[in-house]
């Protein structure tokens, strides 16, 4: 049922578009065409007058279509269709043209050749709109459950707040305890709070709490389904200990023959093979590590029969023999549950750059270790019980140097962006030296020092003018041993000249990525993600949290690095989003997919190929394509793949877009 | 000199301690913003910017401020000081460079050698001995 009695609507846009394209001209000629009963041009046509002048012109002249020309459709469709159906008619029947970013803009410098093609694609949008179909939205049944992804403090922090509302919430954490790297940090900037101190009572939260589900040591094997429903494959690595019997008593910890670097630590002290991530890990479990383990090492040589099992040796089960709740079987325990959710918070976090990535700058050497290892040295609970000591020799160092900016801000070495954490917590760490070691001599080269925070600056000053840090403003270039000491030779750019001092410790600050797997996880949830693996928000300033997939949201250094306030906040965010889902009865979803017409369909299954939300199968006995409303996206993948247009998205049909791209190109 | 080798921490440098007491400021405050520089009418004469100062300071290089022209060439007239926006008295550690001079009984001017000596009044004369003599 073609439109016979369409209305145009042209905005000014101020003088984006009117500045450039002769808007009245624009309606003059729409108005001549015999299927346009109406056509206007407003100011701001997105204003609450502008929508009036649409509802207003639907009523007098009883319109049965709508083409807005104005700016892109990301922008304002939503605005136009609700305006067009209070005015009582079908919102599908309202198209944007998009005059502004096509037209305006481009052609600025020719306003009559602006006008021209204002004309042409309005012309388009029209016959493109002929066709439409009156469509209603799907309504989707939603689940109401959560999963959030990463037991950070992001994390958290939205499972708190999901579960304290009300929602079941699952937890996926792919360490053996949750806390991620604020666990690892001596203190927090500017208030010097004891991270383990004001974490620990949200970890016990989540561990406690009767609304959360907590898998720790496990990953994310899988993920289908849609917004609302979602179904999530969860992998339970392998821990070799019945978790259930385990009461973290840690007497296994104390025979252990074995000794390998602790992750936790971040290799700054040892572990034993069956360990405990910490003293305070939520769940306080041990776990057996298979890589380092002489049982389990020996077993897996037996089984790859690469060694014959010997009949009267006792193979180390030292373990076992002390665990009194008999924990430990030396199973392998993996297994893969299942869960369903209605919304996912992914907030995986972040970690740094290594050392070893930059040996200009002594990144060889022991005694050059990463800031976020210097935060294991100035933890009160980490190997050296809050006084640094030179990991080379346990000296206590007589001075240190820190170096700013190492591979951030530095596309050529490592990342063009600024890591934006490492200047407080670099300043942070100074301090933290001269409570420890008043005497020791603290050097700090900085390029700019960054301060943007609730009480950032005033902290900076506290290291400047009470605590006796020395700031040198200028890149260091390279670090070198000498004798016993490293060589620092920098600039200091205020006065012009080289600067060379002798230190016994260099903590670098790199450059922080996303966390490792990210990528991988990203593409099991089909959400974007840059080249250092930050996952990429729908919009940077109005939709942080937002992913292009629906019911996915991302909170935390997941989305770009962040200290713990802005982390919590979005964490608490991100929980908010997904309220907003859970709390409705019903999902409306797009009516804009895919249909087959069976009288065409030969069944191929050429379409099935092409649909990346798995949505399409082939129907064995009539042999013809079938879509999944629920999983079906609208992408028009598989449109663009039949043979014989058996499948093709509503009001995104062939002949619709072939018309409009005909009047484009002005092929009639 | 173009390198300059820090072998201790300025913050225990004895002279740059001396400096702190003469003239009662925390030289490690300033965190180089420049504006005392920018806003010096002397500064074009200088051979080390205001700004400057309080970097050789803050890393312990006194000698090349005591080599320097610039504490010499400060007129003392406090644009610097009440502009600092830590509330810095540079006017009173340029005065402190100039006294640690002085109190080694350093004459900067020789009043046999100033020119013009009977065409200047008198209070110029008596203003440029009490300040850059012993």
């Amino acid at each position: 049922m073609a439109m016979k009695r369409i209305g145009v609507f042209i905005c000014h846009c101020g003088r984006n578009i009117a500045g450039t394209v002769d808007v009245k001209r624009v309606a003059e000629e729409i108005g001549k065409r015999e299927d346009v009963a109406f056509s206007t041009t407003y100011v701001f046509m997105c204003s609450q007058p502008g929508q009036k002048l649409i509802e207003d012109s639907i009523k007098e002249y009883n319109l049965d279509g709508v083409v807005v020309a104005n700016c892109s459709p990301t922008l304002h469709e939503r605005t136009m269709r609700n305006a067009a159906a209070r005015a009582g008619l079908n919102p599908y029947r309202v198209e944007i043209a998009n005059i502004r970013e096509w037209a305006a803009w481009p052609h600025e410098d020719n306003p009559e050749a602006a006008t021209r093609k204002a004309i042409r694609i309005i012309n388009a949008t029209i016959e493109k709109l002929k066709a439409n179909a009156s469509l209603e939205p799907l309504e989707v049944p939603v689940i109401r459950r959560a999963l959030v992804i990463g037991g950070g403090v992001a994390g958290i922090q939205a499972a708190l707040d999901l579960a304290d509302a009300g929602i079941e919430t699952v937890m996926v954490e792919r360490e053996p305890s949750i806390g991620g790297n604020m666990f690892r940090l001596s203190e927090t900037f500017p208030t010097l709070d004891c991270p383990q101190c004001i974490l620990t009572p949200k970890m016990n939260d989540v561990g406690g709490h009767p609304n959360i589900k907590l898998y720790t040591y496990s990953e994310i094997e899988d993920v289908s389904g849609f917004m609302g429903n979602f179904k999530v494959k969860i992998k339970k690595k392998a821990t070799f200990v019945d978790w259930d019997k385990c009461t973290g008593c840690g007497e296994c910890l104390r025979v252990c023959p074995v000794s390998v670097k602790s992750e936790y630590d971040l290799g700054m002290k040892d572990r034993t093979s069956i360990y405990i991530v910490n003293e305070q890990a939520v769940p306080l479990k041990a776990l057996i590590d298979q890589d380092s383990c002489i049982r389990l090492k020996f077993e897996k040589k037996v089984q790859e029969g690469k060694i014959k099992p010997k009949k009267n040796v006792k193979i180390c089960s030292k373990c076992a023999d002390v665990c009194e709740p008999e924990a430990i079987h030396f199973k392998n325990n993996e297994e893969i549950v299942e869960e369903e959710v209605g919304t996912i918070v992914v907030a995986t976090g972040y970690e740094v750059m290594p050392a070893e990535a930059f040996p200009e700058l002594g990144g060889k050497y022991p005694d050059v270790i990463t800031a976020l290892q210097f935060e294991r040295l100035l933890s009160p609970s980490g190997p050296t019980a809050g006084v640094p000591r030179r990991p080379s020799d346990g000296k206590i160092p007589k001075s240190i140097a820190f170096v700013h900016c190492v591979g951030s801000r530095d596309p050529q070495n490592g990342v063009p962006y600024c890591s934006r954490i490492c200047c407080m917590y670099t300043i942070k760490q100074a301090m933290l030296v001269k409570h420890a070691l008043p005497d020791t001599a603290v050097y700090d080269f900085y390029i700019d020092i960054r301060s943007n925070g609730k009480g950032y600056e005033e902290f900076y000053h506290r290291a400047k003018e009470e605590y006796g840090v020395n700031f040198i403003r200028g890149k260091v270039s390279k670090v070198y041993k000498v004798g016993d000491k490293y060589r620092v030779q920098g600039v200091d750019t205020l006065t012009g000249r080289i600067v060379e001092v002798d230190v016994d410790m260099v903590i670098l600050a790199t450059a922080a990525k996303g966390s490792e797997g990210v990528k991988e996880l990203a593409k099991k949830l089909r959400i974007p993600y840059d080249e250092w693996g930050w996952l990429k928000e729908v919009h940077l300033k109005l939709k942080p949290l937002d992913t292009p997939v629906g019911g996915v949201f991302i909170a935390g250094a997941a989305q770009f690095i962040k200290d713990i306030t802005d982390s919590v906040a979005q964490g608490s965010g991100a929980a908010a989003k997904s309220l907003g889902l859970l709390s409705k009865p019903q999902l409306e979803k797009e009516p804009l997919l895919a249909r087959v017409d069976t009288e065409i369909c030969a069944g191929c299954g050429r379409c099935k190929d092409q649909c990346a939300y798995g949505a399409i199968t082939i129907d064995p006995i009539r042999h013809v394509s079938v879509v999944n409303e629920a999983l079906c996206e609208g992408c028009g993948a598989c449109s663009a793949n039949c043979p014989t247009t058996a499948i093709q998205v509503v009001n995104f049909k062939k002949g619709q877009i072939i018309r409009a791209v005909d009047i484009l190109a002005e092929v009639f | 000199m173009m390198k300059y080798t820090i072998k201790e921490d300025p913050h225990n440098d004895e002279r740059v301690r001396e400096i702190m007491e003469i003239s009662g400021e925390n030289i490690f405050a300033c965190y180089q913003c420049g504006r005392c520089s920018s806003g010096c009418p002397m500064a074009e004469f200088m051979d080390v910017l205001p700004n400057q100062v309080f970097m050789f300071l803050q890393e312990g290089d006194v000698d090349t401020l005591l080599s320097a022209r610039t504490p010499w060439v400060c007129a003392a007239c406090f644009t610097c000081t009440v502009r600092c926006p830590v509330g810095l008295d540079l006017a009173a550690v340029m005065e402190a460079l100039r006294e640690l001079q002085l109190r080694k009984n350093y004459d900067y001017v020789d009043p046999y050698r100033v020119e013009n000596r009977e065409e200047l009044p008198p209070i110029a004369l008596v203003s440029n001995f009490r300040k850059f003599t012993p």
